[in-house]
Parts: structure tokens; sequence; C-alpha cells
């Protein structure tokens, strides 16, 4: 896996971004901007706040990045045969653990954190340590170098 | 008036997820990747993300009310639970097992690659599989 190196105002610019629309949202609307609660309610499977608005901004989300992923693409492993029961478990896993914990890294790691939410720190530190760890285990499953 | 700025939120979220190369799993890896090759990106993107977000969720409050709705919708549930604790960890290995959490899902799909349609479809039945076993009392599902 090669990664091209990124200049350091990238993230900077691209976390400012995040940070002005999820700010912008809790503003202008009332609402936290947690993408996995967004997505569990434009889902119907919860009932917190207008759907409607959880929908529109996930469309707006998934188009506005389909035309910047047509500027600047991103190359994603191909998928194969061997490799796809495991990411359909991070998938499960992903979608589980998010709506047990109540969020994910923007509900929980941008919106939360911004508003020093207790539950939000532990659960910031929580889902970084594990993914490190899971990261770490793959790593020495798969025996690959740095 | 409140759609627009759900539709305007929602786009520059998901360009920022982009520029900052938040969608691209092999960046998010390279951060989990503490023994290997760390790549600090994520840390500035969370850092330069809290700045506005903060600013602006001491001026709602200050305000009492969002502009274009009638009350805030911010989660006042304060306890650390077993829920919150076991869900982040769930979360965090399927985050490290991929380098996909739910914004990026949803950016990538427009790739129409098998890679991000798989992940998408899994994320979706474990939010399934959640609602199912927790219907009863489902009333919290922000953070």
């Amino acid at each position: 896996m090669t990664l091209p190196s990124l200049a350091w105002y990238w993230p900077v610019i691209g976390g400012l971004m995040i940070g002005t629309a999820a700010g912008g949202f809790l503003v202008l609307t009332g609402r936290i901007a947690g993408v996995s609660g967004l997505l569990d309610n434009t889902l119907g499977l919860s009932s917190a706040g207008d759907r409607s608005l959880s929908a529109l901004f996930l469309a707006a989300l998934l188009v506005a990045s389909g035309l910047a992923l047509a500027v600047k693409p991103i190359s994603l492993p191909s998928l194969s045969i061997s490799a796809t029961p495991l990411l359909v478990l991070a998938g499960l896993l992903v979608g589980f653990g998010t709506r047990l914990g109540s969020g994910c890294t923007s509900g929980h790691g941008v919106c939360g954190l911004a508003r020093l939410s207790p539950r939000s720190m532990v659960a910031t530190g929580v889902f970084m340590l594990m993914g490190m760890a899971a990261v770490a285990v793959v790593r020495m499953m798969i025996g690959g170098g740095t | 008036m409140i759609r627009l700025a759900a539709v305007l939120c929602g786009a520059l979220f998901g360009l920022g997820l982009v520029v900052s190369d938040m969608a691209n799993p092999a960046r998010v890896l390279a951060f989990l990747d503490v023994a290997g090759r760390w790549d600090p990106s994520l840390a500035l993107v969370m850092g330069g993300a809290l700045i506005p977000s903060a600013i602006a969720y001491r001026w709602v409050r200050a305000r009492n009310a969002p502009v274009l709705a009638a009350a805030l919708h911010i989660p006042n549930q304060r306890q650390i639970d077993r829920n919150l604790v076991i869900g982040a960890a769930v979360f965090g290995v399927g985050w490290g097992l991929a380098g996909v959490c739910p914004g990026p899902a949803i950016a990538l799909l427009p790739t129409g690659q098998p890679f991000a349609l798989v992940f998408a479809a899994a994320m979706v039945v474990g939010m399934l599989l959640h609602w199912l076993l927790h219907r009863p009392r489902s009333t919290e599902n922000s953070p």
C-alpha cells in the first residue's frame, strides 16, 4: 500500500470545512451532524428529529463528494474474494457499533468533543485505541512491513 | 430555508472529507497504524474541525436556540454507560479493519467501486441488526 504524502494544510483545510459544516448545521438547524445518527434517522430506525433534513444532509454529502472525487479520485483497495468477508465484518461492526455507542467519528469525534461532552471524550478515546489495536493485529497477522 | 441549510452543510461536509483525504481508507489506516509509518493527517483534520464546531456550539448555546429551528436537539445524556463503551469499541475495531467510518462510507458511494458498495451495505445491515435487537427502547440515538 503506497500512500502519497499529503501537505499538512489539506487536512487542516478539510477539517475546517468539516467543522464549519457540522457547526453550521448545529447553529442553523439545532441538530448534531453525526453521520451515523443522520443515516439511522434517514433509514427510519430512529425518530430523532426531522427525517427529511437528515436525508438532505446525506444526499448533499454524497453528491458533493462525488463531484470532488471526480476531480481528485481516491484509489480504493480492489476487492478480492478472500478480502470480502473481512470487509463485510468491518461494515457490520461499524454499523452496529456506532448505533450501540450512539455516534461515530463525526458525532462523537467532532461534535461531541466540541461540546466537551464526557461521553464523547470516552467514546473517541475508545474507538481510536480499538482502531489502532485492530490495525496492529492485522499487521501482525499479515506480517507486512512498514 | 432550513432544507437549504441542510443541503449546504452536507455538501460542505462531503467536500471536506475529500479535501482532507479522510475519505481515503489508506489515509485513515495510516493514522491508526502507530507502529508503522504514522500519518498524523487525521489528527490535523480533527483539530481543524474542532475549532469552528466549538465556536458554533458556544454561539448556539449563548443564543439558546438555533437560527432556523425552534429548539436545540443536543443530547443531554451524561452517563458513561456500558453501551457507549462497548459500542465505541466495536466501531473502533471495524474502523481499524477497513479504514472507513460512516461519513466516508457515504462519501465513497459515488465511486461505484465494490469496496465502497460492500462496506456501505454491510454498515447498513449492522445498523439494522442493532435496531432489531434494541427496538423496544431505541430513543437515544445521537451522541
